[in-house]
């Protein structure tokens, strides 16, 4: 097995940005759940292609458009290879995770009726509610929450007594954005098989830190945004098995998704085609691709480890402020702290972080079920990634001092 | 209750008051005693009605007529944008509704808190703004039908 050295000032290298200063302050960026920031390979991979070899892709018989269509064809095999799917015509790229979500849930309305039901968890980003609930206002299907404890883990007895045969889609993230919660989706995804239903997992929030592997899972959907894993905004991709893909029907029509058009009647193009109208974001696609291999060069074994090291540090260093609450405190976390100080309120806290030069995000994190669970009206969240140090968390640390004797 | 001194009076005599400061500590500072001192609106006014939803944090202002001049109250649940509401009211509470719809706003940019203006911190302010101005309206076509 190849084993991976961590060199985490050499890695900052890497990325412009972390040079630059906010308000007179070194940047500290701890907004990394929002959007991760971009290495020089991915900047460089899309400057290339602009400088290079700019051209619409798959129906091009010039040299300019086969290189293009041959390197967004390899950045799909990448994020193949990537999530281990079976074939890289399980791979869809999209606009996004909400895109990628959309398709799935628009795919089901000629699937469902009045009286099946749907699963959602209680900690779902509102990408991962609202097209579902578009879907319930066009069938009559009911859509039922799996609630969690008050450390923000799952309820797994309620979510065993939801689960019936009535049941047809379950989705879920598999990181909780507000709350850092690794949910369980192994036993999410083989308990809900057995009543037939298909499950979706948002993974928008776990593939900035591990692995999923989708035959291993055996997951019907899975979901990514690139910009969350040092790639560009704009792009994230749709997994879905095969058969899945085949019995959906297409999302958007256009260019690209078709076999034949005649104005008496139209054949679909096969996958990944059917679900990718009209002319793709292909730098981005491309970019996407270029920022998993420089994530899995680093090493995801790597990155998990010296981020739970980040976590169990900030999380403790935190907590020794005074009236310091931290909202979300399962067991299996990812590298994301949301939390509260006293009755100061997160947007006051923010805007005073902002002046010290330290990034992090205020606000109910469009989870306003996760705010009103906890009730809170929003939380201070700061989410690490590898390329942030423990000298910048002590910044932070600092910083939140700071603000709240300003604010007490 | 008229306010003898004009919008701009005021939102000169603001800028005026921020040009003592030497650095943001002391701005946000004077903010937050500015937050703290708001005559806040009568909790009876604190309804979904009243509200104005940021992303962030939540605004609530109420408006009535006074002898052809518009007292504004307000209340925010975060305490910098209290600050800034203080402010905003002292420009325009007591004022005719023409000259609130005439007013050109521009103290905070002078007083360095645009950022607070921005629509990406979606915290109520700017829709406070047009609450106001549209409670302006709709006096103003009170006074003169």
């Amino acid at each position: 097995m190849k084993t991976h050295t961590f060199d985490v000032e050499a890695i900052r290298k890497d990325f412009p940005i972390l040079k630059r200063t906010v308000n007179g302050k070194p940047l500290v960026y701890f907004d990394n759940a929002a959007t991760s920031q971009t290495p020089i390979q991915v900047i460089d991979t899309i400057v290339d292609y602009y400088s290079r070899y700019n051209a619409n892709i798959h129906r091009g018989v010039h040299t300019l458009s086969q290189e293009a269509t041959e390197a967004y064809e390899k950045a799909r095999e990448t994020l193949r290879a990537h999530l281990n799917a079976k074939e890289a015509a399980e791979i869809i790229f999209t606009a996004g995770t909400t895109h990628a979500i959309n398709i799935v849930a628009s795919g089901f309305e000629p699937f469902l009726k009045a009286s099946d039901e749907l699963l959602v968890s209680e900690m779902e980003h509102h990408s991962n509610i609202v097209p579902w609930q578009m879907l319930c206002e066009k069938t009559g299907a009911l859509l039922k929450v799996i609630p969690m404890n008050d450390v923000g883990e799952l309820d797994m007895l309620a979510f065993d007594q939801l689960l019936s045969q009535r049941t047809k889609v379950v989705f879920c993230n598999h990181v909780s954005n507000a709350l850092g919660t690794i949910n369980p989706i192994k036993e999410i995804i083989d308990k809900s098989h057995t009543v037939g239903s298909a499950v979706l997992i948002d993974g928008a929030q776990a593939a900035p830190h591990f692995k999923a592997d989708m035959q291993a899972l055996d997951v019907d959907f899975y979901t990514l945004s690139a910009h969350k894993v040092c790639g560009p905004t704009g792009v994230g991709l749709l997994y879905g098995k095969r058969e899945w893909l085949e019995k959906l029907p297409p999302y958007q029509g256009g260019g690209e998704m078709i076999v034949e058009v005649s104005f008496a009647k139209t054949t679909y193009a096969g996958l990944p085609h059917k679900f990718e109208a009209g002319t793709p974001n292909i730098a981005g696609g491309i970019a996407f691709g270029a920022a998993i291999d420089y994530m899995n060069q680093i090493g995801f074994d790597v990155i998990a480890a010296y981020e739970h090291e980040l976590l169990e540090y900030a999380t403790t260093e935190l907590k020794k402020i005074e009236g310091l609450r931290i909202i979300g405190e399962a067991a299996q976390k990812a590298s994301v702290i949301s939390f509260n100080v006293g009755a100061v309120h997160p947007y006051d806290i923010g805007a005073i972080l902002d002046k010290l030069g330290v990034a992090v995000r205020t606000g109910h994190h469009c989870a306003q079920p996760v705010m009103n669970h906890f009730e809170v009206p929003g939380t201070v969240r700061a989410s690490f990634a590898f390329y942030n140090t423990k000298e910048e968390i002590d910044i932070l640390v600092e910083a939140v001092k700071r603000a709240v004797n300003m604010l007490q | 209750m008229n306010n003898p001194r004009s919008i701009n009076e005021i939102q000169d005599e603001i800028i005026d008051e921020f040009s003592m400061f030497d650095d943001w500590m002391q701005r946000y500072e004077y903010m937050i005693e500015l937050g703290k001192s708001l005559e806040l609106i009568d909790e009876k006014y604190k309804t979904d009605d009243y509200t104005i939803k940021g992303c962030q944090s939540k605004v609530w202002v109420f408006a009535e007529l006074e002898d052809q001049f518009i007292q504004f109250t307000a209340d925010s649940d975060a305490i910098i944008t209290k600050g800034i509401i203080a402010l905003l009211l002292r420009v325009f509470s007591g004022q005719k509704p023409q000259d609130i719809l005439d007013a050109e706003l521009y103290f905070i940019d002078q007083i360095g808190l645009k950022e607070h203006l921005s629509p990406t911190r979606a915290n109520g302010l700017l829709s406070m703004i047009k609450q106001i101005k549209l409670y302006a309206v709709a006096y103003q076509t009170q006074i003169e039908p």
